[in-house]
């Protein structure tokens, strides 16, 4: 049995990993609070845009975006998001499971993959495992904003343009609740093309809201008045409507990383209790079995006196 | 009292007015628009300037966005403000920059996805956390 001193610091150790382990919880916790609040936030900026590219789609326009024209998939793009930090339980593994997955569906039909990472974890992922990886974003920290993904996103939309790409897909988690995050393969290019399972129904969560309005009123021929013209305004729009999907998933798997933090942390903090209980309880031992024996040692020698 | 229509200017990151308006002027691509309710159906890109609010009632008040689109129905107007400058060459540059980053970072490995390793490192990655929450469940934790 270890001696009643290396007992001790073993469970002062144990008790400042604790220390640590409660605060990062503590951190996560704040963190994902606001993170919560930014998925909110960013929530009207797509949702009127998913009305303006309704409304486009069901007006009479004369010009027809190549987003919106489905190609037959030769070479098909990933933006894969993940968070930049470790210590999230099973949340990137998660992630990158289900990417994977997706990948190798199309490696299958012999359709080659490019990758655009957002993450440090997810760059990291790419690199062990190879990838044609095309663009990259990394410490976006606590609050992503939309222009440090213009350029990772500008890429791929160049690629689907050009016509190097005839697919693109975005992957991340969605939130669910806070003990529940679930991995999302989405098509985001061509936009209204035959989409995936998962992507439907999240395509259908991004259109609850914006149902009412485009069935009741909008069933005659329209189009509209373009400044400057068509082209460059669709252009502008369609970018744009890309580039806040992207940003929504960045924002959506922050606050999955902050709740997945939290309840590692938590359950880290619970294992260290536990640990530093069953300490206690054998340092106790050993220092009952101590006292005991210098108290028989005391009354045998008082005995034989 | 004057006619009304539903104002909402929103940027990825929030959502910086929603409400009755009596008429905006927003600095369009091709100089200002002044829009009044039941304007037709117009879509427009935005310059970087001021947007001039006449609220419900008559106050004014103005915001500055720094460009983007704009969607006008009779009765709805949108404002879809960036929330960075933008323009194409902008653009281009972090393109450029998001694609050397990439080149950087991934200097040596294969182009090609070795997908038995990403299972197998998956796998491996899946079956500690299993074996982690087993022991939890076995030291009757949470």
């Amino acid at each position: 049995m270890a001696s009643g001193k290396e007992i001790r610091s073993q469970i002062s150790s144990i008790k400042n990993t604790q220390k640590i382990t409660r605060a990062m919880e503590m951190v996560a916790a704040s963190k994902m609070r606001k993170a919560q609040d930014r998925m909110s936030a960013s929530r009207p900026y797509a949702q009127k845009m998913i009305e303006v590219v309704r409304h486009l789609a069901l007006a009479h326009t004369e010009y027809r975006h190549t987003y919106l024209i489905d190609r037959e998939a030769k070479r098909v793009g990933y933006i894969v998001i993940s968070s930049d930090k470790g210590l999230c339980g099973g949340l990137n593994t998660n992630v990158f499971k289900e990417t994977v997955a997706s990948m190798k569906a199309w490696h299958e039909q012999e359709v080659e993959i490019d990758v655009c990472v957002i993450g440090t974890k997810a760059s990291g992922f790419f690199k062990r495992i190879g990838g044609n990886v095309v663009s990259h974003a990394e410490h976006l920290g606590d609050e992503p904003s939309v222009e440090s993904l213009i350029g990772s996103v500008k890429v791929m939309l160049d690629a689907y343009h050009e016509g190097r790409i005839d697919r693109l897909f975005v992957v991340f988690n969605k939130f669910v609740n806070t003990m529940t995050q679930q991995p999302i393969v989405a098509q985001m290019l061509p936009i209204g093309a035959s989409q995936t399972e998962a992507n439907q129904s999240r395509e259908a969560r991004y259109h609850e809201v914006s149902e009412e309005d485009s069935g009741a009123h909008m069933t005659h021929h329209w189009d509209y008045l373009y400044e400057p013209d068509a082209e460059e305004v669709i252009d502008a729009l369609l970018m744009r409507y890309i580039e806040s999907l992207v940003y929504q998933g960045v924002v959506e798997n922050m606050a999955c990383e902050m709740a997945a933090r939290m309840v590692a942390m938590k359950s880290a903090t619970d294992n260290a209790g536990d640990m530093i209980d069953d300490l206690q309880l054998v340092y106790n031992k050993s220092r009952q079995a101590a006292i005991t024996q210098e108290l028989s040692e005391i009354v045998a020698g008082a005995a034989a006196v | 009292m004057a006619m009304t229509m539903k104002l909402n200017i929103v940027s990825a990151e929030k959502e910086i007015f929603s409400n009755l308006a009596e008429m905006v002027i927003c600095p369009g691509e091709m100089g200002d628009l002044g829009i009044l309710p039941q304007h037709s159906q117009l879509l427009s890109t935005l310059k970087a300037g001021e947007v001039i609010i006449t609220e419900q009632g008559g106050k004014q008040e103005s915001v500055y966005i720094s460009g983007g689109l704009l969607e006008v129905q009779p009765h709805v107007v949108t404002i879809l403000s960036d929330t960075a400058l933008r323009a194409t060459d902008l653009d281009e540059h972090a393109a450029q920059a998001a694609k050397q980053r990439a080149e950087e970072a991934l200097k040596d490995q294969d182009s090609e996805i070795n997908f038995a390793k990403a299972e197998a490192q998956l796998a491996e990655a899946i079956a500690q956390l299993k074996l982690i929450e087993k022991l939890r469940k076995k030291k009757g934790g949470h």
